[in-house]
């Protein structure tokens, strides 16, 4: 008698927004391709209203999460660290089958958790090195701290794993929450990254995660009143001017690197950009 | 039942009690289902502009809070008067609506405007107090220049059947309004089922009531979809008996612009145009309108607005 065959149980690529999984809005989802150019996933094809929600769910999150003292904030990204070693060998399969050889991709995810780690060792550090006690003439004690900017769209670069987390973790670990729009041909390892996020304690509407077409939802980001900061580092190069003269809208922050480097040092970059500097005069004596 | 019957007064609590247990039970499912169903409809470009507009206007801007200040009240009519300062072209609100101790400062902040002034009155939001007292609370909101007043029924006499006590009330205050619109509130998420809807909003209107409403905002669930459409088919029914058109005011959990829209096209097809104008059809909310307002804008400018541009209260 021959073995029962199992039945396949494929996995649905969805959204994440507001810490849960939604399929997009709009119904639409488009084909994901491996190295070989065979059949590998549906992911969501997010629309503008998915891309509304998702602000909706960062502006929500975003009184919690800057809230947090940056030692609480440190700790929930170490527990994410955790998380994506516990998923190491997922990770590794899937840029297996998205082209990486063994050691390519095997170095990738180590990188990337490494890079993780690193990022999550800076939550309650940054304000004493950013941050100064400022000498004034006048019975004032004088500081000027970092704080988050707010919501920032995040345009995610192809770097499946490595670039995703090293786009996504500076913007957090200060407190900001993120819209972020996943790679076009590489989705689905945000996805898997998303459930990671889900998993550890990172409260829902913090990291927000769209798949689909960048064309179509940059422009929505890069407008929305209620985003404060857009990073354009994987932004088609003839769509920046267009979304760096909507992000002026508002007046949003606007990060636009060129030419990255994921496997150099990333220095204090990244989380400089999307901090304001606020300074208090504290009279003496009080 | 002939038009007489509905407009004169019941002679017993029996007569009353076999009347209205005699109206037609409500089909859950049916009703839910509708609702449901008409919720679905897809509003999009200018007729989601229009209907934008025609929910501003029809919106009773509502604070009923214990820690409500006059400079409250005051901030909230000049956002009646103007919800948008920076767009001339957005309507003004139907009406605002405060407690009764504070309907003097919105009389004198909303004079000239146009802007009806709505109070709650009769012991809102329970309705726990002797006649008297609710007679009273009504006569000094309507002589400190009440428009409109909102009173809650007796759900308790209500739910132990004693219809009669319900009438009566609902008949007195409608006395001590004077001029003033009476608005009914029968609190829904109180009366347990869509037949007691139907017979609490029957009951209302033939005594007296110039609109019912669903509820306080005080008690979940608030304004539901389907509670709206038993209430809209009692007002149109009511007129096909009578001649007498009666309105109706969704209150409390609508929140945003395509609740809004979905209650219109519940308004649309369930009584008709003659309930699409803000005489005969109201929504009371608060953060309502600003989510209104953000719609309108993103109409307008075409990109996503945020809450930052607009007033919290």
């Amino acid at each position: 008698m021959s073995e029962p065959t199992r039945l396949a149980v494929r996995k649905t690529y969805k959204l994440f927004i507001g810490g849960a999984f939604p399929r997009s809005e709009s119904g639409r989802s488009y084909v994901v391709h491996d190295a070989k150019g065979a059949f590998w996933a549906n992911a969501s094809q997010a629309s503008r209203k998915d891309a509304r929600d998702a602000v909706s769910a960062a502006r929500k999150a975003f009184g919690g999460w800057s809230g947090r003292t940056p030692y609480n904030r440190g700790q929930i990204l170490y527990r994410i660290a955790e998380m994506l070693e516990g998923r190491r060998g997922q990770f590794i399969e899937e840029l297996r089958t998205a082209g990486a050889g063994k050691a390519a991709a095997t170095a990738e995810v180590d990188a990337a958790i490494d890079r993780w780690v690193w990022y999550a060792g800076w939550a309650d550090k940054l304000g004493a090195v950013v941050g100064s006690a400022n000498p004034v003439a006048g019975p004032f004690f004088n500081f000027s701290t970092p704080e988050p900017t707010g919501v920032v769209a995040v345009i995610a670069p192809d770097s499946p794993l490595l670039g995703l987390v090293s786009v996504i973790a500076p913007v957090i670990v200060t407190g900001n929450t993120c819209v972020v729009v996943a790679s076009e041909p590489a989705p689905l390892t945000a996805i898997t990254l998303a459930e990671v996020l889900a998993t550890s304690d990172l409260p829902g509407g913090v990291v927000n995660i769209l798949t689909g077409r960048r064309a179509e939802l940059a422009p929505w980001l890069a407008a929305h009143m209620d985003v404060n900061a857009v990073d354009l580092t994987g932004a088609p190069a003839d769509l920046v001017p267009s979304l760096e003269e909507a992000a002026a809208g508002n007046l949003k922050r606007v990060l636009r690197p060129e030419g990255e480097d994921w496997t150099a040092d990333p220095g204090l970059g990244r989380m400089t950009a999307f901090v304001e500097t606020k300074t208090v005069w504290h009279p003496v004596g009080v | 039942m002939s038009t007489e019957t509905l407009t004169d007064a019941p002679g017993s609590n029996a007569e009353l009690r076999a009347y209205l247990h005699g109206l037609p039970g409500v089909d859950q499912v049916g009703a839910e289902e509708r609702a449901a169903r008409l919720a679905t409809r897809s509003i999009k470009t200018t007729a989601k502009a229009a209907a934008i507009d025609l929910a501003i206007s029809m919106v009773d801007l509502t604070t009923l809070e214990g820690a409500d200040t006059p400079g409250k009240v005051r901030a909230l009519c000049a956002k009646a008067m103007r919800p948008d300062p920076e767009d001339p072209s957005v309507p003004k609100v139907a009406a605002v609506c405060v407690y009764s101790d504070l309907v003097d400062v919105a009389v004198r902040a909303l004079d000239g405007s146009g802007i009806a002034v709505a109070s709650v009155a009769t012991a809102f939001p329970a309705g726990r107090a002797p006649l008297e007292a609710k007679l009273a609370d009504t006569r000094a909101a309507v002589a400190a220049g009440a428009a409109e007043i909102d009173m809650v029924i007796d759900r308790g006499a209500f739910l132990s059947g004693d219809y009669l006590k319900v009438y009566e009330e609902i008949a007195a205050v409608k006395q001590a309004c004077g001029d003033a619109h009476l608005k009914v509130i029968l609190e829904t998420g109180e009366l347990v089922t869509y037949d007691n809807v139907r017979r609490a909003s029957w009951l209302a209107m033939r005594a007296g009531a110039d609109f019912i409403k669903t509820s306080t905002g005080k008690v979940s669930p608030a304004a539901t979809l389907p509670v709206t459409l038993v209430m809209l088919e009692a007002v149109r029914d009511f007129r096909a008996a009578t001649g007498r058109r009666v309105g109706v005011k969704p209150a409390g959990g609508i929140r945003t612009a395509k609740d809004a829209i979905r209650y219109l096209v519940l308004v649309k097809e369930t009584a008709g145009d003659d309930w699409l104008t803000p005489r005969r059809f109201r929504i009371g909310a608060s953060s309502l309108l600003n989510d209104l307002l953000m719609q309108r804008r993103k109409l307008a400018t075409g990109v996503y607005s945020g809450p930052d541009y607009f007033t919290l209260d």
